[in-house]
């Protein structure tokens, strides 16, 4: 049994330093530069003026909480939405039909796409001389480019969110569908001999299925969109900006003092999104009880 | 008659899934494309020509063709470069993580739980979180070496920019594996010991088969997260390891939507044929899928 252990101890070593070293040190490092710790410029001090300064200082807390307000907004708008348009689209594409198979793969064709990509593709869609742009002018909607909205680069993140709707859609959709197919529709016939409508059947049968499978997607979206950085820096704008980008600027200012701020958004964007998982993992877990 | 309107729904949204690939497509080989022209009237491979992947009007000549792509334009390159890391970080994450795979898929152990969260934490703590803190441990270190004398470059380097490619690479390959070996029966192994087969006989004959499906669905995804990272390489790489994400990122501030378009192509040429090969592997209900929601 001793040598068991061993022989699975050595087993993980490899991926369990690799992921130590690069991943868990240097969280913890960034952690710890973000409380003022930096021996290269003699500061061994700890403390939390970065946090403060970050959050609450005449010079930073409008670019912040404008900044937090604009994450969180871009994460629950991307994640709602692709949801609702995934959970249509699957639904669409569960029966059999002539092209299904064609339909299912535009369907996950941004799965492999990469974000920085599809943002992109979003300039090219969605700006003032872009497609839609063009296609509107082509029925005579528009005349000039100047008529057509700014959807890219815009202050409500609107070409941010556009983005992550094309890529997400993709991903629940592969969830939802799968789950849809594993379970046929014979739950949903019941409900229809019983007496149920349309939407009585989506709201009692379909939904309350899919739901668990859809709530972890959502965390992984929500937590992806709220975190990450290529689409913002593409499709933002100076102000407000979304914490990500913030928090890299803040890193490759030539002045190291902004550093410790870098560092100290960086954490307070992890911290959220854990507290977030968190909740989401205590309403999982009270749920399952009850039932 | 009901079929109708069902056909035009899953064609409009099929054309708005396909949206961005088709604005690739009209803009990489638009020419003078003026504002309400919705399809270009005059069509042109001038982006490609300034690209240096397709030779001057006139000169199309197989020679000619090989003359430019040896004189490695930028995209060429960039190509090679995001190919390599990306082959490396495939090769390198599968040897370690296969062992760890293995452990995780067959045996119960005490601290199995740790361990399980350990390796998905990469996958949700935010990138921006560590890698800030990682480009500051390469640079410590890269100092260490050098004192001590061993001329090892992390940061700004090819290999440093491979290395941590591995984070963001290792949960995936590891889940998808570890599920691979949940199903997997090691008696087998047993058997072919008990008959006096030396272990990489054991690994090569009776291991490698069984697993390779999923070991070849793992590697693709390994290689499409390592293709896509632009973060952790500008960080890392500090500008001078140019992938093609880099250098998409670098042209997406030009404003050159030709050039830029023919760029992305090149980009999500490999990835759609990843997605094909792949996509009867995608039931969603595999760890794997978890893959392209990093992507």
């Amino acid at each position: 049994m001793k040598w068991e252990r061993i022989r699975i101890a050595v087993m993980l070593a490899p991926t369990l330093l690799v992921i130590s070293i690069l991943f868990f040190g240097s969280l913890l490092y960034g952690f710890l530069q973000s409380l003022g710790y930096n021996p290269n410029i003699g500061a061994t001090d700890i403390n939390f003026d970065a946090y403060l300064r970050v959050m609450f200082s005449e010079e930073f807390s409008g670019r912040f909480w404008s900044g937090l307000t604009l994450s969180l907004w871009v994460a629950f708008c991307s994640t709602f939405v692709s949801a609702a348009i995934a959970i249509f689209v699957a639904l669409l594409l569960r029966r059999t039909f002539f092209g299904k198979k064609l339909a299912v793969f535009f369907f996950q064709l941004n799965l492999p796409i990469p974000h920085l990509v599809i943002a992109v593709g979003m300039i090219m869609l969605f700006s003032q001389s872009g497609l839609v742009s063009r296609m509107l002018g082509e029925l005579g909607l528009v005349t000039s480019p100047r008529d057509f909205p700014a959807l890219t680069k815009d202050a409500y993140g609107i070409g941010i969110i556009l983005a992550y709707i094309w890529k997400e859609v993709a991903f629940f959709g592969i969830i939802v569908l799968a789950i849809l197919q594993s379970l046929g529709e014979d739950y949903e016939a019941v409900a229809q001999s019983l007496g149920a409508n349309r939407w009585q059947r989506f709201r009692t049968v379909t939904l309350p299925l899919i739901m668990p499978g859809l709530m972890s997607a959502s965390i992984i979206v929500f937590a992806f969109t709220f975190g990450s950085y290529e689409v913002p820096r593409i499709l933002g704008v100076g102000y407000p900006k979304m914490l990500p980008v913030m928090s890299l600027d803040f890193f490759l200012n030539p002045d190291l003092n902004a550093r410790a701020e870098g560092m100290a958004l960086s954490m307070i964007i992890a911290f959220i999104v854990l507290v977030l998982i968190f909740i989401y993992m205590y309403i999982t877990a009270r749920t399952v009880r009850k039932d | 008659m009901r079929r109708i309107p069902f056909y035009a729904a899953v064609i409009a949204i099929s054309i708005a899934f396909l949206a961005p690939v088709i604005s690739f497509m009209i803009n990489a080989f638009a020419y003078r494309w003026f504002y309400p022209q919705l399809v270009p009237k005059e069509w042109s491979l001038q982006a490609w020509v300034r690209l240096k992947l397709i030779p001057r009007p006139g000169d199309r000549t197989f020679e000619s063709f090989i003359d430019l792509w040896t004189g490695v334009p930028d995209v060429i390159s960039a190509l090679w470069l995001s190919l390599a890391i990306g082959t490396l970080v495939t090769g390198t994450s599968v040897i370690i993580g296969l062992p760890a795979a293995r452990a995780l898929g067959l045996y119960r152990f005490r601290g199995k739980k740790i361990v399980e969260f350990m390796i998905i934490a990469p996958t949700i703590v935010p990138p921006i979180a560590f890698s800030l803190g990682l480009n500051i441990n390469f640079i410590r270190w890269d100092m260490a070496l050098m004192n001590a004398g061993i001329p090892i470059d992390l940061a700004g380097s090819v290999f440093g920019v491979s290395l941590v490619h591995l984070v963001p690479v290792m949960p995936y390959v590891v889940l998808t594996l570890s599920g691979v070996f949940a199903n997997y029966d090691a008696d087998y192994e047993a058997q072919a010991r008990s008959l006096g087969a030396p272990p990489w006989r054991i690994f090569w004959d009776v291991t490698l088969p069984a697993i390779l499906p999923g070991l070849f669905v793992a590697a693709l995804f390994a290689f499409l997260v390592s293709w896509s990272q632009y973060l952790l390489t500008f960080l890392i790489g500090q500008g001078r390891v140019v992938t093609l994400p880099a250098l998409l990122f670098s042209a997406a501030g030009s404003g050159n939507n030709a050039m830029i378009a023919a760029i992305s192509l090149v980009f999500i040429a490999p990835a759609i044929l990843i997605l094909l090969v792949t996509s009867r592997y995608l039931s969603g209900e595999s760890s794997a899928a978890g893959g392209f929601g990093r992507v």
